[in-house]
């Protein structure tokens, strides 16, 4: 029943023009489903920061949304926007934007009082101070929410597959599982790692290149001491 | 001539009274502290002056009611507040990048002053990799460049060792010698008044009420010789005393 792990890698390259022609179907669900969560995340989220009545009013929902379970949810979705690429975004969406959202809020909170105060007595308004401070302090918050959500990106979109699909991860588990091929499905498990560990990977290499004073910080050595005469 | 004008300003926080009727003046180009215990309303003074909250009383600068409080006071908080994001000239270039200038212009306004502060050769440099002090004139640099009327500096030098404290004080005081910005220090160090202000006030713990004024007439700069020294000394000394002496129990000390 356990395969061994040679022939596991034995007939995933046997395999490797099918596994990669699901394994396209799978990223592309993942990344646009992703995309979409993420400019949703932002979107909503700064709009809470503006009108914290609506976070209230909104959290409830989502949290709700976070207690849906995936595999009732999944086969209905697919019931009702079939077979394409839909229902994939729709469920990625589902798992990953909640993160995205509490990380991205509480990212916005976690602004500095004192810079918030300064940018005030410099006279900018509530939006300009948005920008240059609130959303700038969200970053790191933000990148750890990616890292997090990304990982479960990938599971919602083969769990969607596995719902019904053409092409995909998901639905190549299910067909080798049904021909009894316990060893495709963990070639297919293989890949599916593979993946997350890759996008996780960029995740946190965009994170280095967009937040580049973090590193300073972190190499940099105190200074000496203070010379008088500067 | 009086720049800034406080009559009688008073603040409630419900049924906390905080200020009991501050009255005050700041010339021009006048170094002026406000002395106080912590907890006496110092900041909250500050954020009356920067709007940031209301209070009651009159508030005058130029003569006039202040109402557009942006436009009046650069303000410098207590911690340095540089964005750990935007690189020190970024930093020190924001106030000017708020008020509508580019941020191509704003970096030409602000690099010629590097030297000065001390900071030449970090303009690229992120806050993070900066000391405590030259954390402090990145600050104190992004405060003046926005040539407002007046500074309005909230401890600045509160959060520093006591070395880096002294020689930033030091420094300041070099730097008002040669600019006379008309500046509003808040602070709880006696020596840190006496060794910047041309006069004093004193405040009450809360709620805060002016109990003296104090004059400082000495000679600038004030850390030269041991003869100013022992004077500057003397009058750290009356302040104390009025402050912590006889009679007063609004102070007690820890």
């Amino acid at each position: 029943m356990l395969p061994a792990p040679s022939r596991v890698l034995a007939q995933a390259w046997e395999n490797r023009a099918a596994l990669a022609d699901n394994t396209l179907p799978t990223i592309r669900a993942t990344l646009a489903g992703f995309a979409c969560s993420v400019v949703a995340a932002f979107v909503l989220s700064a709009l809470v920061d503006f009108l914290p009545r609506l976070r209230r009013a909104l959290f409830p929902i989502l949290i709700a949304s976070q207690t849906l379970p995936l595999v009732a949810i999944a086969p209905l979705v697919v019931l009702w926007f079939g077979f394409g690429l839909l229902p994939k975004i729709l469920l990625v969406a589902l798992v990953t934007f909640f993160p995205m959202m509490v990380a991205l809020v509480e990212g916005y909170v976690s602004t500095s009082k004192e810079i918030a105060q300064m940018l005030a007595a410099m006279g900018a308004g509530r939006w300009r101070i948005f920008w240059l401070a609130r959303l700038p302090s969200a970053l790191p918050y933000f990148f750890a929410g990616l890292r997090i959500s990304i990982t479960y990106a990938v599971v919602g979109a083969i769990f969607a597959e596995y719902a019904g699909a053409a092409k995909g991860l998901g639905i190549y588990m299910l067909s080798a599982k049904n021909n009894f091929r316990p060893d495709l499905v963990l070639a297919a498990v293989a890949v599916s790692s593979a993946l997350t560990l890759a996008l996780f990977g960029l995740a946190v290499l965009v994170q280095r290149l967009a937040m580049p004073w973090e590193r300073a910080g972190r190499d940099a050595k105190p200074e000496p001491t203070e010379e008088e005469r500067p | 001539m009086t720049r800034l004008e406080l009559r009688d300003v008073r603040k409630n926080f419900g049924t906390l009274e905080v200020l009991s009727g501050i009255s005050m003046t700041v010339d021009d180009g006048e170094f002026v502290s406000i002395l106080g215990p912590s907890g006496a309303g110092k900041s909250t003074l500050l954020q009356l002056l920067t709007g940031a909250i209301a209070g009651e009383g009159e508030m005058r600068f130029d003569g006039a009611p202040l109402d557009d409080h942006g436009r009046h006071f650069a303000f410098m908080p207590q911690r340095d507040a540089l964005m750990p994001w935007r690189r020190v000239i970024d930093n020190a270039a924001l106030g000017l990048e708020v008020q509508g200038v580019r941020r191509r212009a704003a970096r030409e306004r602000v690099a010629p002053l590097f030297a000065e502060f001390g900071l030449a050769g970090f303009e690229r440099a992120w806050p993070a990799e900066l000391s405590g002090g030259m954390r402090q004139r990145a600050a104190l640099l992004r405060t003046v460049v926005q040539r407002r009327d007046m500074l309005l500096l909230d401890e600045p030098f509160g959060a520093l060792d006591a070395l880096t404290r002294t020689a930033m004080q030091r420094w300041l005081e070099k730097m008002w010698a040669s600019h006379r910005w008309t500046a509003l220090l808040i602070t709880h160090d006696v020596r840190e008044a006496v060794l910047l202000s041309d006069r004093i006030y004193l405040l009450s713990a809360r709620p805060a009420r002016v109990v003296a004024e104090v004059a400082v007439p000495l000679p600038r700069p004030r850390t030269e010789s041991a003869a100013l020294a022992r004077e500057a000394a003397a009058i750290e000394a009356s302040i104390l005393d009025t402050l912590l002496g006889a009679g007063r129990t609004e102070f007690p000390i820890v």
